[in-house]
């Protein structure tokens, strides 16, 4: 075990995978020269060279096509996006492209490709640069979604997606590439995509939160313990494909739930994990869902509006309180 | 066309019936209006009245069996129509019923036989009847919203369904008198009144405790009326905050009078207790904080004493309502009260002669009952428990004198009387029970 940032985490998972496949190259934005924006991809040029680390012009859906090409005559592409609000331009690739080739080639191709870089919020970046897309990518089939919280779900997951044979969305968070966490040395470490987490357990209140409102939720969770409240913290992980039955197993343990998410609210992934556990849990319901949601407005550019925008401690503490009827 | 005939809602407080007669065989011809059956609801036998033209075709629920409200009990058709499919689907009924009881109750309300308001006997009477008991016939629940509905999270209700707990029965604690996990474990936790064998004793282990074995027992199913006086008893005692004050009261004076009147007149028949209802009659008035009730959000004072009395029948006890009796003579009261007690044994009293009572006195004197305490029936404000009149010795002017003595203990709900006004209320009904000639001026 040693103690790394996220961004050491992701960057060990990527040499690793470059070392152990030929077949895995990067590209982006300033990926090569520059080690990458947020210094993910730092030393891999020098490492494997310019043909399996590559520079791109700023073409978001032209390298994306580019990428899916390349995924089906052979090669595990790993496409960053500076961040993942650029992703929107290419979105033609990912869903119309990457998604259906599977399906629409009758299964001749498969798409191993990894599409990461950072989303959500990041610091007073604002409206257009400030937004959790998890939501859009997760709507489609033929994705998978993954969305880690810590330094070794990000490398053990990582490490998943550039193995596994159909495109993946992997979406880190810009806060928190900074965070430390223990990560097994274990060059063979993955994590499967698909099994959720249980961040701490507990009796009362689950909370199912991810990326971002993982630390969030599990501070939350230090304050309840001392007010006498036991909160249970599971992150999915993954979105798509989503382990539902840990999180409903969860439930109907604890019998209440609080869903937190930086996301706005409408369409979320929050809705749907909601809506899931009132199909498969609802007899074990003692109050309604309650989902704490980033605010329903385009990220605000001032200090203290992007701070009342994001979900925070006190509104989760409010919310297992409210959920757990002690107010 | 053939129509089903649903088992209709004959009582405010009725959730099944049984069917003590029919009044047509299979093959009789029914026209609309006309006696079909008689049904043992919780409180009376009723008649039902065919609601259709026809044939009584096929008998589904036979006598002496029960059926929950909207249950299809019979098919009326024409003679030879073709009824297969009603009876299949009436076999499949029961998961149906909820929805048809709603259609049901409008039904009933076209019945002539069964008026819902009492007779127009002054408009004040019946403006004090009505709102204790609720348009839709419900007594007030526990926990209600404003709607009247139950609400209960799923957990609750599914935990209260496998513990076989009454959720009408409880006060929920969550958000809008939601009942709640917590409210179940508390149910769950409390002793039950009288826990039902799970098991039949097991034979015991040869030569072990060989006189240990449980004494024999039978299991009678309960009758409609028991099933609803456990129903509304838990919902008093348990939810409604009870306190109790009792005072003993020389009764000559009232025996005297009493003695006195029927010597005019003997067809009045006057009794001790016909006094003392007038009497309480009188204080409701005089103490409308008492005349009340609690109503979750409000508390409700009725314009009139409507004074409910208790009535042992068989398997069972009514409390047949004498209305606005402040505004009744002692003989009018007399009169009232036998003929509703009469009514109330031979099971005849309509829905509206037995609900809606503001304050209401059972008497256990003729049982020699010395004193006890009486369970409230919500949502009235309280209930006098009477007990025997006897001789005792008593100090009177520093003298031992043998005086008629009666101890009587009043019930209050906390919710709405307080300690010292109940016990005002007790102090002057026991100062006019002693001078009861107050009770004719």
């Amino acid at each position: 075990m040693s103690t790394i940032t996220i961004r050491e985490a992701l960057n060990q998972a990527l040499r690793e995978e470059l070392a152990r496949d030929e077949t895995v190259f990067l590209m982006g934005e300033e990926v090569a020269e520059y080690d990458g924006a947020y210094k993910v991809t730092k030393g891999l040029l020098k490492e494997f060279g310019p043909k399996r680390v590559i520079d791109t012009p700023i073409t978001e859906l032209g390298f994306s096509g580019l990428g899916v090409g390349a995924a089906m005559v052979g090669l595990r592409p790993v496409v960053e996006f500076m961040t993942f609000n650029f992703s929107i331009l290419a979105t033609d690739q990912i869903i119309n492209s990457a998604a259906k080739m599977l399906y629409m080639s009758g299964g001749q191709f498969n798409i191993p490709i990894v599409f990461r870089g950072p989303g959500g919020s990041a610091f007073q970046v604002s409206s257009q640069h400030s937004q959790a897309l998890e939501s859009w990518y997760a709507y489609f089939p033929g994705i998978k979604v993954v969305m880690p919280s810590t330094a070794a779900d990000a490398k053990g997951l990582l490490k998943s997606s550039i193995r596994d044979d159909d495109p993946v969305v992997f979406i880190e968070q810009e806060r928190m590439y900074g965070n430390k966490g223990e990560v097994p040395d274990d060059p063979d470490f993955t994590i499967p995509l698909g099994v959720a987490d249980v961040k701490r357990e507990g009796t009362d209140v689950t909370i199912v939160a991810r990326s971002l409102m993982v630390p969030v939720a599990l501070k939350a969770a230090e304050q309840l313990e001392q007010q006498g409240v036991s909160c249970e913290v599971v992150d999915p992980r993954t979105i798509r494909p989503l382990d539902i039955d840990t999180i409903v197993a969860s439930v109907k343990k604890t019998n209440r739930v609080v869903v937190a998410e930086e996301s706005h609210p409408i369409c979320s992934v929050g809705a749907e994990i909601a809506t899931q556990i009132m199909e498969r849990a609802f007899d074990y319901l003692d109050a309604p869902v309650k989902r704490i949601s980033g605010a329903d407005v385009p990220m605000p550019y001032a200090k203290n509006l992007e701070q009342l925008a994001i979900p925070d401690v006190n509104r989760i503490v409010a919310a297992v309180r409210e959920v757990a009827y002690l107010d | 066309m053939a129509t089903k005939v649903i088992m209709p809602k004959l009582s405010p407080t009725m959730e099944e019936g049984q069917i003590s007669r029919w009044l047509k065989k299979e093959g009789d011809k029914v026209s609309m209006g006309e006696p079909l059956a008689e049904i043992d609801t919780d409180k009376a036998t009723m008649e039902m009245q065919a609601l259709a033209n026809g044939v009584l075709r096929k008998i589904l629920i036979n006598e002496g069996q029960s059926a929950p409200l909207g249950q299809t009990i019979a098919v009326i058709g024409e003679p030879n129509e073709d009824i297969a499919s009603l009876v299949s689907e009436a076999a499949a009924a029961p998961k149906k019923q909820e929805q048809e009881q709603e259609q049901e109750q409008q039904q009933v309300q076209e019945q002539p036989a069964a008026p819902p308001q009492p007779q127009p006997q002054a408009k004040a009477a019946a403006a004090s009847a009505q709102p204790s008991s609720r348009v839709d016939g419900r007594q007030p629940q526990a926990a209600t919203a404003d709607s009247g509905r139950l609400i209960v999270s799923p957990l609750a209700a599914r935990m209260a369904a496998e513990a076989g707990i009454d959720l009408r029965s409880l006060q929920g604690s969550g958000p809008g008198g939601r009942i709640i996990k917590k409210d179940i474990e508390a149910a769950i936790s409390q002793p039950k009144a009288a826990p039902a064998p799970q098991t039949f004793p097991r034979a015991v282990e040869p030569g072990r405790f060989p006189q240990a074995a449980a004494s024999g027992y039978r299991d009678e199913p309960s009758s409609e009326i028991r099933k609803v006086i456990a129903k509304r008893l838990v919902t008093s005692l348990g939810p409604v905050p009870h306190f109790f004050l009792t005072t003993e009261i020389e009764m000559d004076r009232a025996a005297e009078m009493r003695k006195g009147i029927n010597a005019l007149d003997p067809d009045l028949k006057i009794s001790i207790n016909d006094i003392i209802i007038a009497d309480v009659a009188e204080e409701l008035t005089q103490y409308p904080e008492v005349n009340a009730s609690f109503q979750e959000k409000s508390i409700r004072y009725y314009e009139h004493a409507d004074v409910g009395v208790a009535v042992a029948i068989e398997d069972g006890l009514i409390t047949p309502v004498v209305r606005s009796a402040d505004q009744k003579s002692l003989s009018e009261i007399a009169a009232e009260v036998r003929e509703l007690a009469e009514r109330a044994r031979s099971r005849r009293l309509k829905p509206e002669e037995y609900t809606g009572a503001s304050f209401s006195i059972s008497n256990l004197g003729m049982f020699g009952i010395d004193e006890f305490t009486a369970v409230i029936n919500p949502p009235e404000g309280a209930i006098l428990a009477v007990g025997a009149m006897s001789a005792k010795p008593v100090v009177r002017d520093n003298e031992i004198v043998i005086r008629q003595m009666m101890r009587v203990t009043m019930s209050c709900d906390h919710r709405v009387i307080d300690g010292a006004t109940g016990a005002r209320f007790l102090q002057t009904f026991k100062k006019i029970l002693e001078n009861p000639l107050y009770l004719v001026v």
